[in-house]
């Protein structure tokens, strides 16, 4: 006698209404491509640090499969175990069964934040959130020197929490550096022309946290996209791109970022619409799929995202044209998750970074382990984010880079957070923490590597 | 009949109390292993953190007589880490310490919970690694490897998990704690290592192993061979072993494996051939070299149709990715499948394939074959749709190949062990007082038969039904009827 290895789906019946409501409960082709394997425990974050079969992917889809078939509720800890999910998504890079956990956690979410009552003081924390980070005027105010603890202050709900969520508010405050006020308000010009023959015509995301906290990374990359014949727009009136919501569940007032999204870029007569950012990036190539039972927006959400490209992608598939200066230095790339496991993007960063002469590419232990950032996660699960920040910013030490360098502002925080300013580059200072284009800018205009 | 109170009390006394799972939402997700099919909510999870907690815990469940069951990562193909209704699960998850790595002498001391690959990883600064490597070596923990002494495609040459582990500490059925083996692999009086490894859980709990490390090999060479028909790669398997050549390792996978390994992974199989050959030879360059040519002569003599050789470091991992992706990448092609293991002697390997192909045309029903051609250890997949209701035809095909097997002079089982999905045909393999045997050993081990009952051994409960939880007859319920 044997028994089967097959789908999650094997001889377990319906034995109730399922738990989800109507809204894209998570498909049932999807749940049974899991066959239960394991593959994907150990490059999962929260099983490597707890060891606990619901606290990782494989554990998450079956619970999952247990709600659809009605025998487990979502309240209580279906709702624990998909929270303290990274949505990382390693686990879809590692599945060899192809199991799509990324439109899963996708669909699962929003049936959460619909249908389970959140405690009033998480719920709080959330909505202080998400009435501030896609609001650049808000962050801008939030980020000026000395000015977030007090703004923040102000908001009613951020004051009754305060007491309460001391480990979050401080996760919150520690990973939102003070900014110059030239560059929380400066602004990326609306058009630059390509430097010499024009091979590509481009508009770029300038992002919400990306542009008030890294303004300097918007500009380096009109810069090098400039310097490698891409005319750059930068339409004026484009907003946050809704990736944080939509990556917490908040599908419906993501969708209304996401519809303004698109109706402000289809309007350009463009190649690509470009990011810099792997969670924007990843969530702007979603919105074919998620507007696809949207009859109005359907056909063009789909036109939208197949124009969706990492600027890297579109870098590596023109290839170097502007003249490089030599980098004689250690250079560690980190692959966000939402570049490397979500978009599946690794080549082409390595491959635009070798374009430099003399620099010196390392491959960091562990790569495939989110490094704790993961969106909002290291606001709503400190711990686990702080756990997970300290070892990747050990396994950062281990190879003794002069410079580390990563295409998301997230995990840009969060590695300087756990770096720390004592652990230091060759020359005695902190390791300075880039994003790619950073370095590029700086070889093609032949100036120093920045320090931030 | 629940667990009371008082013995969740004693375990949180024992461990930290949240380290014992009750909530039944979250003890489901324990509820199988690897071979989903058989299911059992067990009533505790354990998470204990170090050996010390172990031994703890498996006292308490001696002193309560409460049957326990140890996990590892719960990849297990033959049901062994089903939990026991009214029992408790004793997760090994959190001991996941490389304690020592001693390259002069070549071992390594590991906790239950590290990984397969870990170990290699470990020894990799040293030019060492670990020799068995199971196909989910990413993710299989060795303490599981041990109880199930498994294999993997390179035991061919290097034999299986016993061969390399040389001693262990054990948690004891009742709690005690005893080192079986010793450190130089050298032992006076019975082999109780022996007996233990391979036992599937159900002597006892390992907490430490000392495994043995072998130096990295100077030269691998790796070739993918396709071939116009299986029994074409089964005569080259059998010219290679007779020409004197011990490959490192020598992997059959036929037409369907091949689809769903190159869609899973794109490792540059070639899509449509009826069988393709993965042989590796490592070792000293020259002899690496020299057998290498011969292994290629051997198979354009049998009308290889493509030969591969991989040229890099790369090119080898993606072969072999593609093969140790496969019984998972099957998942792409049938909705769901029976993982088959079974051993034949070598030369009876075209046969046994054409007779599996034979059953599998008879019942309608599909069978991928991916396996350790050079040991003679098949994993015949067998793809069914339980929508369309298949599943019975399935079963029934995937128990009659596995007797086969036995009806050959092989094995019922080459590595994925017995288990709880096997349990029953162990007498098609085994006589009354071979078994009789086997169960004093393990009295002798487990008085209280509380160490993961009901696996290996069949009992007429097991074998007559489906374990799980006792579940009143509704007429029961309804005091119509009544159980005598």
């Amino acid at each position: 006698m044997t028994t089967p290895a097959g789908s999650a789906d094997t001889n377990l019946p319906q034995t109730g209404p399922s738990a989800y409501d109507d809204r894209r409960p998570p498909e049932r082709e999807l749940l049974d491509d899991c066959v239960h394997c394991g593959f994907c425990l150990p490059t999962c974050p929260t099983y490597q640090l707890w060891g606990e079969e619901m606290d990782s992917p494989r554990g998450r889809i079956y619970l999952m499969d247990l709600a659809q078939k009605g025998e487990i509720g979502l309240e209580g800890p279906f709702t624990e175990h998909i929270d303290q999910c990274l949505g990382c998504m390693a686990c879809v890079t590692a599945c060899p069964s192809g199991v799509q956990y990324d439109r899963l956690l996708e669909s699962v979410r929003p049936q959460i934040e619909r249908n389970v009552e959140r405690t009033p003081s998480d719920r709080l924390f959330r909505n202080a959130i998400f009435a501030l980070f896609p609001y650049k005027r808000r962050l801008r105010a939030a980020a000026l020197p000395g000015a977030f603890y007090q703004r923040l202050r102000r908001v009613p709900a951020v004051a009754k929490l305060a007491e309460k969520l001391p480990g979050r508010l401080a996760a919150m405050e520690s990973l939102l550096p003070p900014v110059s006020v030239r560059e929380a308000f400066a602004r990326l010009p609306t058009y630059t022309p390509a430097v010499g023959e024009r091979r590509a015509r481009v508009a770029l995301l300038s992002g919400c946290v990306q542009d008030v906290f890294f303004h300097r990374v918007n500009e380096a990359t009109v810069r090098v996209l400039a310097a490698e014949g891409c005319d750059v727009l930068v339409p004026a009136e484009q907003q946050c791109c809704g990736a944080l919501e939509l990556h917490s569940g908040r599908e419906e007032s993501a969708l209304v970022r996401a519809r303004r999204e698109i109706a402000v870029f289809e309007k350009l007569d463009v190649d690509h619409v470009v990011t810099n950012v792997a969670g924007c990036g990843s969530s702007m190539k979603e919105y074919g799929h998620l507007l696809s039972d949207d009859p109005e927006w359907a056909e063009r959400a789909a036109a939208f995202s197949a124009r969706v490209r990492d600027v890297h992608e579109v870098l590596a598939d023109l290839g170097p044209r502007a003249p490089r200066h030599p980098f004689r230095g250690r250079v560690a790339y980190h692959d966000a998750c939402h570049l490397g496991h979500a978009q599946k993007v690794r080549a082409q960063p390595r491959a635009v970074l070798r374009s430099i002469p003399d620099l010196q590419l390392v491959d960091l232990p562990e790569a495939e382990l989110c490094c704790g950032s993961a969106g909002i996660y290291n606001m709503v699960m400190p711990d686990a984010a702080a756990e997970l920040g300290a070892r990747k910013a050990a396994n950062v030490r281990s190879v003794a880079p002069d410079v580390i360098v990563t295409a998301n502002p997230g995990c840009l925080l969060q590695i300087g957070k756990h770096l720390g300013t004592t652990d230091g580059a060759a020359d005695g200072g902190p390791i300075p923490l880039l994003h790619p284009m950073q370095l590029l800018d700086a070889s093609i205009r032949g100036v120093p590597v920045p320090r931030s | 009949m629940a667990l009371d109170g008082g013995v969740r009390q004693a375990f949180e006394r024992v461990l930290d109390p949240a380290d014992v799972i009750s909530n039944p939402v979250k003890c489901r997700a324990y509820e199988c292993d690897g071979l989903t099919g058989y299911r059992v909510v067990p009533e505790l999870v354990l998470l204990p953190r170090d050996a010390a907690q172990v031994a703890a815990a498996v006292r308490v469940c001696a002193e309560h007589r409460v049957p326990f069951v140890a996990r590892g990562a719960g990849t297990g193909l033959s049901g062994g880490a089903l939990p026991v209704a009214d029992g408790v699960v004793i997760s090994l998850a959190r001991l996941k310490r490389v304690l020592e790595v001693d390259p002069v002498n070549r071992r390594a001391v590991v906790e239950p919970g590290v990984t397969n690959l870990e170990i290699t990883a470990a020894a990799a600064p040293h030019g060492l690694y670990y020799a068995p490597d199971p196909s989910s070596q990413q993710v299989c923990t060795i303490g599981g490897n041990v109880a199930e002494n498994s294999g993997g495609a390179h035991c061919l040459k290097y034999g299986f998990t016993t061969n390399h582990v040389l001693s262990f500490e054990v948690v004891l059925p009742d709690g005690s704690v005893v080192t079986l083996g010793t450190d130089t692999g050298e032992q006076a009086g019975p082999d109780l290592r022996g007996v233990f490894l391979g036992s599937e859980g159900t002597l006892g709990i390992t907490t430490k192993i000392v495994v043995r490390l072998l130096r990295t090999p100077e030269s691998v060479r790796t070739l993918l061979a396709d071939f116009p028909s299986v029994a074409a790669a089964g005569d080259v398997v059998s010219d290679i072993v007779a020409a004197g050549i011990v490959p490192a390792a020598v992997e059959m996978m036929d037409t369907l494996a091949i689809e769903a390994a190159e869609e899973a992974v794109h490792a540059g199989y070639t899509v449509g051939v009826p069988a393709a050959l993965v042989v590796e030879l490592d070792g000293p360059v020259e002899e690496c070299d020299v057998q290498f040519e011969q292994v290629k002569e051997i198979c354009d003599r049998h009308g290889c149709t493509r030969l591969h050789i991989a040229g890099s470091p790369e090119e080898r991992a993606a072969i072999w990715r593609g093969r140790k992706a496969a019984f998972a990448a099957v998942g792409r092609i049938s909705p769901d499948y029976f993982v088959q293991d079974g051993v034949v002697p070598r030369t009876r390997l075209a046969e046994v394939l054409g007779r599996i192909a034979d059953m599998g045309a008879d019942a309608g029903i599909r069978v991928a074959n991916v396996f350790h051609a050079g040991d003679g250890n098949l994993h015949p997949l067998v793809l069914y749709s339980a929508a369309a209701g298949e599943t019975e035809r399935a079963e029934k095909l995937s128990g009659q190949i596995a007797e086969l097997c036995v009806e050959l002079g092989g094995s019922l089982s080459g590595e994925h062990g017995i288990g709880t999905d096997k349990a029953c045909s162990m007498p098609k393999m085994f006589s009354r007082d071979d078994l009789a045997v086997m169960a004093r050993v393990r009295s002798a081990f487990d008085p209280q038969g509380i160490c993961n009952p009901g696996k290996v051994l069949p009992t007429p409960r097991l074998c007559g039904e489906r374990p799980g939880k006792y579940k009143p007859h509704p007429l029961e319920e309804a005091g119509v009827i009544e159980r005598l």
